[in-house]
């Protein structure tokens, strides 16, 4: 048996049906890394020795029955962004290359007290800030399907380990498609959840209106589990939600007959890659053979949808990211002249160039004789888009599209032009602005053999209906 | 282009954001912001006038807590991270002259 | 000066609420912690930590506007306020601009012009920053955030005012009014009520608006008297100088009673103010005003009435012990002590002022029990002290919050009322007097006053002086032999 073919559920029964320990996936998990690494560098920080102990402190409370859970013993990674206590938090910026937070993130505090051992934490996009990885400040990482392609951003770290077998799942964030366009690039599953549904406690912000926390897994069951895992109502995050229908896994079943699946148009027509419609459109083939009824709609706005983004993401940036100044944590330039200079100097040292364009552009947006043109318009355009998304809804249990007009570019081509770049993030990005769930499941390869991501968009709450499209797309495609 | 960014507003943007750019850099960055801005004015397609600006997507409300001490004293770990430190407390140059 | 100008000042006073804990945090706000021993991750600015609301900040909000004739913005929201300082961990200060919880109020002042309202323009309530501290030996300064994300309101009133004194009676109505609620103890010298002074000056008659400064510092109300004066003279000179004044933020200091200007060309005063997408907005119902207006306290005017008719004082007297909450609550609870209400009101009103006066106090400074207070006063009416020492005793109480009965009986204070040992001091002092004696039998009456005063001196101050006046009387006039 190679342990790390099994996906996280099947390791976690294994595990507890005493055919595997806690300590040899761990083991494993460590070896595959070390093998990986030098071709993919998911990681940004691999805890070896306290990913061990912790696994030999696990697997003893498997053994005397006081853990119980599906995940319990299964190594995992965890995005940058999300504070471990003791473990070096990076947000892949030299600005906190050596930050050590003291405390745990809410949605990791949840994944170990169902046993989860943490292997490491992934790179990323700096601050989360771009869509290929290639802003992390310690260096790219590369896709496990072709080396020479980007993984994806921001949570490319996440989706590469995942791909590459260097963990058994991840947690990744999502901005504005940070955890579904890598998991499409990656050929891996994703699942944003409906804002407020994971703690962003101990989630280091980028645009906290729209930020969530969420799983990236081999399969939907995986991913279904780990969202029920780590989805909680926390007092300590003030837009957390309370919700009684966290039973994500109770939706893993193959059944789509009678859902109604609505397309939009803008979705699949001028910009999108052909070979990346023919994937999608196979996919909507498959789920019409199982009942499901699919049509094409219009869903307006769309192209409205990435400018709101990113007045409103540069905006809440620029003040989430002014705390970086170097009198708390992280970096401080060596030398400066005053206080002004301090700040000046460490922040233009620690922040990358994607960075520094988006919080200038965040904070001109909200300058005076600008906030109203710029700042309330792009919310007014996001209550317009969120009024578009109803009105979807009220005829389609499920949106579907693509995940991304293309599969993933080469390393280097994507940051020579930004506004291009941001024009990639055409299909996640609303979902974002609108607060819903999402997620991104493979459905396919293009012509160089890179996976294709069938996006499934479901109304806020409404996880359970996009997890069984994507459970049935799943078992059917396995079919074939 | 539309919006053309002067070097003041660079400048003045840089004061706010308290970064310090380059000569390449402001000439970049203005280019960039210039180009961001062109297309952001897309949205000025559309007609808000009767729409309400949407700061939360839910109409959640009076979430509190009760006036009750939890916290406890983090303090060596928390300075641990402090690039300067003196006396139980973060050093920074000194701000008034 | 030839012409004429009119001040015109309106205040941003801002206070520290009394909660137990910070707006956002579980951290204590207890004063005097070693430097960062009350923080946590959300009041030092750590990565990832997230802000949720006191309720009792709200409370205490509301309970202010209500009293200050407020309307309430029933859907409230916090806004965050961003410029880079050390003591702003975040680099914003959480803040309200474009919904505050209060506006459109007024409150009631008296000076020697009469009444006069003045408006409230809006209260909102926000973080404090944390403290920054110069060291001494190293060109540096220290950052402690145990204040920081301490709950303030800042009330901030319409440009009504048009003197130091309006200001001072509006402060002092200000304070009051909150140390009545429990939202504060309002103490300008340790920082728990600070006022901004926004002035501007115009030629008498003139309806248009000076350009204004707005002066920071101000930490006693005699500094803000005295940062009046001076800002008013600086404009005025300038004025009459033909130079503009400059719209700028100065900093007042009090040694040199002098202001200069806060300007540095690394700040822009722009904000960038926009909605905290970290917090929900406050929705305040009907139901929710009517719960805190049914729990306000009794206020002063309520007080002064109750004073007249429930312990017959005069209002001047009701409107003296009610003037501080503190004081009040000190009269009513050394009342319910002992029953004494006219005793107790002379106590605070004589010898208590007299002696805040003497140690530059506030009444809030008060720190006896009114256990001590009723106990001296019915040592007093049972006759077992004077009133000479009975007035070193209350000194002795006010200072160092003294136990009477346990201090009379220790050193020996008690009056003697033993006619014995009284008549024997008589004798000796008259003995000792013969001039006096002979003054008094000559008719010189008043000699007699002075006999009193030896043998109570005699007597160390504790004799009956009932009594003395008795016994001298009756050697004097020889009924006594």
């Amino acid at each position: 048996m190679n342990i790390l073919e099994l996906s996280a559920l099947e390791l976690g029964r294994k595990i507890k049906a005493g055919e595997v320990t806690a300590v040899e996936a761990v083991k494993a998990s460590l070896e595959q890394i070390k093998q990986k690494e030098p071709d993919i560098h998911a990681y940004v920080t691999v805890d070896e020795e306290g990913a061990v102990e912790r696994a030999r402190e696990v697997q003893s409370r498997i053994a005397d029955g006081t853990l119980k859970g599906p995940l319990a013993g299964v190594p995992a990674a965890i995005k940058d962004n999300l504070c471990t206590r003791g473990l070096r938090t990076t947000c892949s910026s030299r600005m906190l290359y050596n930050f050590v937070p003291s405390y745990t993130a809410e949605a990791v505090v949840n994944l170990e007290k169902a046993g989860v051992v943490i292997l490491g934490k992934t790179n990323m996009d700096e601050f989360a800030m771009g869509s290929t990885t290639e802003t992390s400040a310690f260096g790219v990482t590369r896709n496990p399907w072709n080396t020479d392609h980007v993984p994806g951003g921001s949570s490319g770290g996440s989706c590469a380990a995942v791909a590459a077998d260097e963990c058994f799942f991840a947690l990744g964030s999502d901005t504005g498609g940070s955890i579904r366009q890598p998991s499409s690039f990656c050929g891996v599953t994703g699942i944003k959840p409906t804002y407020g549904t994971v703690s962003r406690y101990g989630l280091i912000a980028y645009g906290s209106s729209l930020d969530q926390v969420g799983p990236v897994g081999k399969n939907v069951s995986d991913c279904a589990a780990v969202l029920e895992t780590v989805s909680s109502y926390d007092n300590k995050d003030s837009t957390s939600i309370s919700r009684n229908d966290l039973d994500f896994t109770s939706a893993l079943v193959e059944d789509v007959k009678g859902m109604k699946i609505g397309i939009p148009g803008d979705y699949m027509g001028e910009g999108l890659d052909e070979e990346v419609k023919t994937a999608v459109l196979e996919g909507v083939r498959m789920l019409r053979e199982r009942g499901a009824v699919v049509e094409e709609f219009d869903l307006s706005l769309v192209e409205y949808a990435i400018p709101a983004y990113y007045v409103i993401a540069s905006a809440e940036a620029s003040s989430n990211l002014s705390r970086f100044d170097g009198v708390k944590y992280g970096l401080r330039a060596q030398e400066y002249e005053g206080l002004h200079q301090m700040y000046k100097k460490s922040r233009s040292e620690g922040f990358g160039p994607e960075v520094k364009r988006r919080i200038m552009l965040g904070a001109f947006v909200l300058s005076s004789g600008y906030y109203d043109a710029y700042y309330l318009k792009a919310l007014r355009t996001k209550a317009l888009i969120k009024q578009a998304f109803d009105k979807a809804f009220a005829r389609y249990d499920v949106i579907l599209g693509p995940v991304a007009p293309t599969t993933a570019p080469k390393l280097g081509e994507s940051l020579k032009d930004p506004l291009k770049m941001y024009l990639g993030d055409i299909y996640t990005i609303s979902v974002n602005l609108a607060g819903l769930p999402a997620m991104s499941v493979p459905c396919g390869l293009d012509g160089k053999g890179l996976p294709i991501g069938l996006q499934l968009i479901g109304d806020c709450f409404q996880e359970k209906k996009i997890i069984r499209a994507a459970y049935t797309l799943e078992k059917t495609r396995e079919g074939r | 282009m539309a919006n053309i960014i002067s070097d003041e507003t660079i400048k003045y943007v840089g004061i706010l954001a308290k970064l310090e750019l380059s000569q390449e850099e402001k000439e970049s960055a203005g280019k960039d912001m210039g180009r961001m801005l062109d297309y952001i004015d897309k949205l000025n397609e559309l007609d808000t006038s009767d729409v309400e600006p949407m700061t939360h997507i839910f109409s959640m409300n009076n979430v509190f807590r009760e006036d009750v001490v939890t916290n406890g004293d983090d303090r060596s770990r928390m300075l641990e991270n402090a690039p300067q430190q003196k006396d139980g407390a973060f050093k920074v140059p000194r701000t008034v002259e | 000066m030839s012409r004429q100008y009119e001040t015109v000042i309106g205040l941003e006073v801002h206070v520290e609420l009394a909660t137990s804990t910070k707006i956002f945090c579980g951290c204590s706000t207890a004063f005097g912690g070693a430097p960062n021993t009350h923080t946590c991750p959300v009041c030092t600015g750590m990565p990832g930590s997230l802000p949720v609301l006191n309720r009792q900040v709200v409370e205490y909000a509301l309970a202010v506007g209500l009293a200050a004739n407020c309307q309430i913005n029933r859907q409230c929201r916090f806004d965050r306020k961003n410029y880079f300082y050390p003591d702003n961990p975040q680099n914003y200060q959480i803040s309200q601009l474009y919904l505050p919880v209060c506006y459109d109020g007024w409150v009631e002042i008296e000076t020697a012009g009469g009444r006069k309202k003045i408006g409230i323009h809006e209260i909102h309530m926000e973080e404090d920053a944390g403290k920054l501290i110069h060291d001494e030996w190293e060109d540096c300064s220290l950052v402690d955030f145990n204040r920081s994300g301490v709950p303030l309101i800042e009330i901030v009133s319409e440009p009504d005012m048009r003197s130091g004194e309006e200001v001072i009676a509006y402060l002092d109505k200000l304070r009051m009014m909150i140390q009545y609620l429990g939202a504060s103890d309002c103490k300008l010298q340790e920082g728990s009520m600070r006022a901004d002074v926004n002035l501007s000056v115009r030629e008498a008659g003139s309806t248009r608006m000076g350009t204004r400064t707005e002066m920071k510092n101000l930490n006693s109300f005699k500094a803000i008297a005295r940062a009046i004066e001076g800002e008013r003279k600086r404009q005025i000179e300038l004025i009459e100088e033909g130079k503009e004044v400059v719209q700028e933020t100065r900093r007042w200091d009090d040694n040199k009673e002098c202001s200069y200007a806060m300007r540095s060309k690394e700040d822009a005063q722009d904000y960038r103010y926009f909605p905290d997408p970290d917090l929900t907005p406050v929705v305040i119902s009907d139901q929710w005003i009517k719960e805190i207006k049914d729990r306000q306290p009794e206020m002063q005017p309520e007080k002064i009435i109750r004073y007249q008719k429930e312990f017959g004082l005069p209002e001047y007297d009701a409107r003296i012990l009610t003037g501080s909450k503190h004081m009040a609550d000190i009269f009513e609870e050394t009342v319910a002590i002992c029953e004494k209400p006219k005793e107790a009101s002379n106590w605070l009103m004589v010898e208590a002022m007299r002696l805040l006066k003497e140690l530059e106090q506030d009444p809030e400074d008060m720190a006896f029990s009114p256990g001590n207070l009723a106990g001296l006063i019915n040592l007093v009416d049972k006759g077992v002290i004077n009133r000479t020492t009975a007035k070193n005793v209350f000194e002795e109480i006010f200072v160092h919050d003294t136990d009477p009965e346990a201090y009379v009986e220790e050193r020996g204070l008690k009056m003697v009322s033993d006619e014995g040992a009284l008549q024997k001091a008589a004798r000796e002092v008259l003995e000792a007097n013969p001039q006096s004696v002979a003054d008094y039998r000559s008719g010189k009456e008043k000699a007699m006053g002075f006999l009193v005063g030896q043998t109570m001196r005699l007597m160390k101050g504790k004799a009956d002086p009932g009594l003395v006046n008795k016994i001298v009387k009756d050697l004097l006039t020889n009924r006594l032999s």
